[in-house]
């Protein structure tokens, strides 16, 4: 089976760019908190989402929806709203987070298909069947918390397809499960749709060097010849016992390239891009490198080599310039 | 008002956590957590012995609940957290879709931990239809967002279906992680840990390089750098409609803040908080780490 290549887009110019590029499906967002990337300047107003889905549907390809964060008590019915949106335009699949929702849009809109997103920690067979029995889903995104033997164990007994993240930025913890940014800022994935958001940083020269901040927290401190990177509060470096380290992750962005053939043999369905904040310009080059790969794969299965300039274009666009196998790996892990 | 002592969340070895719960059943918690929720590869204690430990304070007139693991990623792991679901004798806190299913298989009714995300009344619904009798909100959540969903529940002639739980004192459990960061910070990975937690009691603290104290490791969970704390909070709470105050097991602290709880139900006292160390931002809807008088 051939796997889906599945990429994000912020805006109309990036999916047309991820459509004229070789993604399979494209999957966006709402201009509002229902959504995990609910950022300024970012996504589809109902005008922009019904262009999104007429040029997506031209080509014959997959519109896929994100109503991903958790509805709030005083406005279900937003998220309600956003839902009966995506399925008028004519979505192909809403990416759900929030039990509420997922009932909601599994009694009114049988028919449209239902996929777990990955905001909803599903990293098990029971958790999957929890979905599978209550929702009748139509695939789960795995959040990336699994080495890739724990992936192909789930993969062997789903009895709903698996959609994994291939390619950006790494989220370390189990998505949906981290408050760090609600902690401290106010403002998490879960309620608002944002983590680490940009109103809360600040970029301060000092005599010891830039400092990055949140919410006046000292998130990272740079030399003159160090890269600063976006104070992303689990990329930045803390004091443990006077160790100064990336006590959580390093910038470094999650590069699956070489997993294609065990991901594809064990039947993963769909491969998806992080990023929907993205520019055009990044969803081209790596719609275009995944096309590529997934293509050479398709054509010699056996002898699947992945080729260095695949990877320089990745790393270029990666954060930190680096990227890795994240938990995938065990000894990431 | 019922006060609750959350399950420990701290690697400790099998005497200590003997010792702790032998205190515990002479404490103010009419309410018992315990079980492993954090790393399945802290074996100090055997499904086996924490069912012994559970028998104990059953019999010391408390009520004991068995709290299931929140991350689990092997089928080795839902093996495990199944024995604890079928044990035959104790509630059993779900902290997972995965438990919340087994449960139901087993039409036993369940407390949904705060690790599940239940943040709106549809989601209440859900849980309750499947078993759900205890609902403990996500820590992330504030006193106002409460009030709404709860009188939403009172609307819709659910309130009696569930008791109310909220996490009111200790570090707070913010995030889950395929990776170890106490093995991290020891310079392995988690293969090859050797469980170095147990050498941490309190986790260790992770600062700011201002010496600010940001977040606590506690192996592949983050928690607060703070001490979360609502002592203020619980008229408050009482008339927001929560029937359960917890108190985490962070250590024997914990027993004197269920006594402090308690008190101030009785004798109400302000009690400021020490900003470089507690905080009980999520309560009034800013960020966790604050603190507001």
């Amino acid at each position: 089976m051939i796997m889906e290549l599945l990429c994000p887009a912020g805006n109309l110019p990036a999916l047309k760019t991820a459509i004229n590029n070789g993604a399979d499906a494209v999957y966006i967002g709402m201009k509002d908190d229902t959504n995990a990337r609910h950022f300024a300047g970012l996504n589809f107003n109902d005008g922009k989402l019904a262009k999104a889905a007429d040029y997506v549907h031209q080509h014959g390809k997959k519109l896929h929806v994100a109503i991903n964060t958790f509805a709030h008590p005083d406005n279900e019915k937003r998220w309600q709203a956003a839902v009966d949106n995506a399925v008028a335009i004519g979505c192909d699949a809403l990416i759900i987070a929030d039990l509420g929702v997922l009932d909601y849009a599994a009694h009114k809109y049988p028919e449209v298909e239902r996929h777990v997103s990955v905001q909803a920690s599903t990293t098990n067979i029971e958790a999957i069947r929890f979905f599978h029995d209550n929702f009748a889903v139509d695939r789960v995104v795995l959040p990336r918390v699994l080495s890739v033997q724990q992936v192909k164990q789930l993969a062997a007994k789903t009895p709903v397809p698996l959609e994994v993240f291939a390619f950006g930025s790494l989220c370390i913890m189990s998505e949906g499960r981290c408050y760090l940014s609600s902690y401290m800022t106010g403002e998490s994935p879960n309620t608002v749709g944002a983590c680490s958001p940009a109103k809360y940083v600040r970029w301060q020269e000092t005599e010891q060097g830039l400092e990055s901040r949140l919410n006046d927290v000292l998130i990272d401190r740079y030399l003159p010849d160090e890269n600063a990177g976006y104070p992303t509060l689990c990329k930045g470096r803390f004091d443990v016992d006077d160790n100064v380290y990336h006590a959580l992750e390093e910038p470094t962005s999650l590069n699956t390239l070489e997993l294609i053939p065990q991901l594809s043999q064990m039947g993963i369905v769909s491969v998806k891009i992080e990023g929907r904040q993205r520019s055009p310009a990044y969803v081209e080059q790596v719609a275009k490198t995944w096309r590529m790969a997934l293509d050479r794969y398709q054509q010699s299965p056996d002898d699947f080599q992945i080729e260095q300039a695949w990877m320089n274009t990745l790393a270029n666009l990666s954060e930190g310039s680096q990227t890795t196998l994240g938990a995938y790996h065990r000894k990431w892990q | 008002m019922k006060f609750s002592l959350g399950a420990g969340l701290f690697f400790w070895p099998k005497a200590q956590v003997e010792q702790f719960y032998q205190q515990a059943m002479h404490s103010d918690a009419d309410i018992i957590y315990m079980g492993e929720t954090v790393c399945s590869k802290r074996r100090e204690l055997k499904v086996k012995d924490w069912l012994g430990l559970a028998k104990e304070v059953a019999q010391s007139g408390k009520q004991a609940v068995l709290s299931t693991m929140t991350l689990l990623e092997s089928p080795a792991e839902i093996q495990t957290m199944r024995k604890y679901c079928d044990n035959g004798d104790f509630l059993v806190e779900a902290n997972d879709l995965s438990a919340v299913q087994i449960m139901h298989e087993l039409k036993l009714p369940f407390v949904a931990g705060p690790a599940i995300n239940c943040y709106n009344l549809s989601t209440l619904k859900v849980l309750i239809k499947q078993g759900m009798m205890r609902w403990v909100m996500p820590v992330e959540l504030s006193g106002d967002w409460l009030k709404a969903l709860l009188d939403q529940a009172q609307q819709a002639n659910l309130r009696d279906a569930f008791e109310c739980e909220v996490f009111s004192w200790g570090y707070l459990p913010l995030a889950y992680s395929a990776r170890c960061f106490t093995a991290r910070s020891e310079d392995r990975p988690k293969d090859d840990c050797r469980y170095c937690c147990i050498n941490y009691p309190q986790g260790r603290q992770m600062k700011s390089r201002e010496g600010q104290d940001v977040f606590v490791l506690n192996g592949i969970q983050t928690m607060s750098g703070y001490q979360y704390n609502l002592i203020n909070e619980i008229q408050n709470m009482q008339e927001v409609g929560v029937d359960i105050v917890r108190v985490s097991a962070d250590s024997e602290q914990a027993f004197k803040q269920l006594s402090l709880f308690k008190q101030q139900l009785l004798n109400p006292e302000y009690f400021p908080l020490d900003q470089q160390k507690e905080c009980n931002g999520y309560w009034h809807q800013i960020a966790g780490m604050s603190s507001k008088a």
